[in-house]
């Protein structure tokens, strides 16, 4: 019995072992930078950080040349950057039909997409991390050009809520790829959420009473504001709205869009 | 090896693969032939997972392919050339093949070598190769990972007349060494001369299958002889039923080593003697005309 069982181990040859999720992080990490579209998009995040910083350096009245102030300039163009960098990652295996080899050479498609929200997390903090010593410099450029004083107003947890918000924004745009599954659906799909949506609520808000009590609860923007503007600790409730609205609007719709994804077919 | 059970994939109404069975043995070549439309790229897109099927199962290598480690360790997958993103080089598509695979760095220059291309074709944008260039960078994701099987759909597709004698080579090498190769085509020629088994489907079903001799033989034998009339009534002596002479020959379901025979003992001279093969490709020629709109008729 055991005689035979070890001629047949010995006959299939030395077991293979199962792809580390480390590598396939690696790849994906990879190919986002390996076309130039994917090279130019991620290398825009610096390019318009630094133009950001330019402009505030440039036009802001001198008392407001704060560190704060840059952070928020750089913030306009990355969060509308950032999550379509999460997004073509996502739909580029299907308008460019690269699922057809990606998922044949690793099958089981939750370890692809778990890779590739991994590697887009990965380049949200690295472009978080590059937007602060943007806005860091140009703070000291600012100072230096105007004769102003240095003003650092902004805490670590503060750069950490932004990190945050900014995550959640590319986690947004990461449902949309995974629920779509084309990159101009979920492009639209994404400034339709971010954009249109929040002016609609708003405008909701402030005309009924019974909204305006609800906002922070249904309104996923609305809820998230907090971690942008860099001046108080999030209270309880409103780490509960971020809770709350980040279930409704990202989790779930991100739990049925991978459902979809297992299921698709690939073609 | 490969064994197909009783596949079946429905999209709504439509059937596209119907209680599909067959397997592809090591050490051989089965091609798999069928019309545009027939149901082939969607049974081979089930065997690699990319598709799901409605009912029935494949294995590979002992197992489903899903579960396989690392499948490309093991089974080589080109189904179709054109899906790579445009934007990347072919050395780079290669990198990502042998990355995933765990491989040493060293396979990539290798691979272009086997399937000549040369270095700056490697260096060149998929968006400004030719089909055939295509073909040849799909075949080298396939082959990176030396695996035991090859799953390839309409691989010739694009290759000029040397690159399908190169890619012909290629394959019967792999069988020779051991390795399952199936291969899909529209085209009766191609699969003629590269194939050892046939698997034919058509509309979705199996309409034939078996050994390329078995399936080519199978109308019987063509026989031209000196004396026909007398050739003819020793057959009838033995219950062996011949056509009415046509041009000179005559056609019997037996096979040639019995026809041969018999004329021996009759002492009838032969002039030519052949296994029939007209069939194969009647019944091709058929199936391409209820199931293909160009309205071949036979």
């Amino acid at each position: 019995m055991i005689a035979s069982a070890a001629a047949a181990i010995a006959q299939q040859g030395p077991a293979i072992p199962r792809l580390p999720l480390k590598r396939v992080t690696q790849v994906e990490l990879r190919k986002m930078f390996n076309t130039r579209s994917g090279f130019w998009l991620i290398a825009s995040i610096a390019i318009s950080a630094v133009l950001a910083t330019g402009g505030v350096i440039l036009w802001a009245p001198a008392d407001e040349l704060t560190y704060s102030t840059f952070a928020t300039a750089i913030r306009f163009p990355v969060v509308v950057i950032l999550p379509l960098i999460a997004i073509l990652a996502v739909t580029s295996e299907w308008s460019q039909r690269t699922g057809l080899t990606t998922f044949t050479l690793v099958p089981r498609r939750s370890r692809i997409i778990a890779a590739k929200a991994i590697t887009s997390v990965l380049i949200a903090v690295a472009a978080m991390v590059l937007t602060f010593a943007v806005g860091a410099l140009g703070n000291l450029l600012g100072a230096a050009a105007t004769g102003s004083s240095l003003v650092w107003d902004v805490s670590l947890t503060q750069c950490l809520y932004y990190i945050l918000g900014m995550v959640l924004s590319l986690m947004t745009g990461f449902m949309l790829a995974v629920t779509i599954r084309s990159s101009t659906g979920a492009i639209v799909a994404y400034f339709v959420l971010t954009f249109v949506l929040p002016t609609i609520f708003g405008l909701l808000a402030t005309n009924q009473q019974w909204f305006h009590d609800l906002q922070p609860w249904i309104d996923i923007q609305f809820a998230q504001s907090g971690l942008f503007v860099f001046d108080q600790e999030l209270t309880g409730e409103q780490w509960a709205h971020i809770g709350v609205t980040g279930v409704t609007w990202l989790f779930l719709p991100l739990a049925i869009g991978l459902r979809f994804v297992m299921r698709a077919e690939v073609k | 090896m490969i064994t197909v059970q009783g596949v079946t994939r429905r999209y709504g109404n439509f059937t596209a693969v119907d209680d599909v069975s067959f397997t592809a043995s090591a050490g051989r070549v089965t091609g798999f032939l069928g019309p545009n439309g027939a149901g082939k790229s969607t049974t081979m897109r089930i065997m690699v997972g990319l598709t799901r099927a409605t009912s029935g199962t494949v294995t590979i290598a002992g197992g489903q392919y899903v579960d396989l480690p690392n499948p490309g360790l093991e089974v080589g997958v080109l189904l179709d050339a054109s899906a790579q993103h445009a934007g990347r080089t072919g050395r780079e598509i290669l990198t990502i093949a042998q990355q995933y695979m765990g491989l040493p760095r060293h396979r990539v220059e290798e691979m272009l070598d086997v399937v000549s291309l040369t270095t700056e074709e490697a260096s060149r944008r998929v968006r400004d190769y030719s089909l055939g260039m295509r073909q040849r960078l799909g075949i080298a994701t396939a082959l990176i990972g030396e695996p035991a099987v090859l799953i390839l759909d309409e691989p010739a597709n694009g290759l000029d007349p040397a690159g399908i004698r190169w890619m012909r080579d290629l394959l019967r090498g792999y069988a020779d060494r051991g390795g399952t190769v199936l291969l899909s085509s529209h085209l009766l020629h191609e699969i003629e001369v590269i194939a050892d088994d046939i698997v034919m489907i058509g509309n979705g079903r199996i309409v034939s299958q078996g050994s390329k001799t078995e399936l080519l033989h199978a109308a019987g034998t063509l026989v031209r002889a000196v004396d026909l009339d007398r050739l003819q009534r020793a057959l009838d002596r033995l219950g062996i039923r011949s056509s009415l002479p046509v041009d000179g020959a005559l056609r019997t379901d037996v096979d040639p080593t019995m026809v041969g025979k018999v004329a021996l003992e009759a002492g009838v001279a032969l002039t030519e003697l052949r296994p029939e093969d007209a069939h194969l490709e009647d019944m091709f020629l058929e199936l391409t005309a209820t199931s293909q709109r160009e309205g071949a008729t036979t």
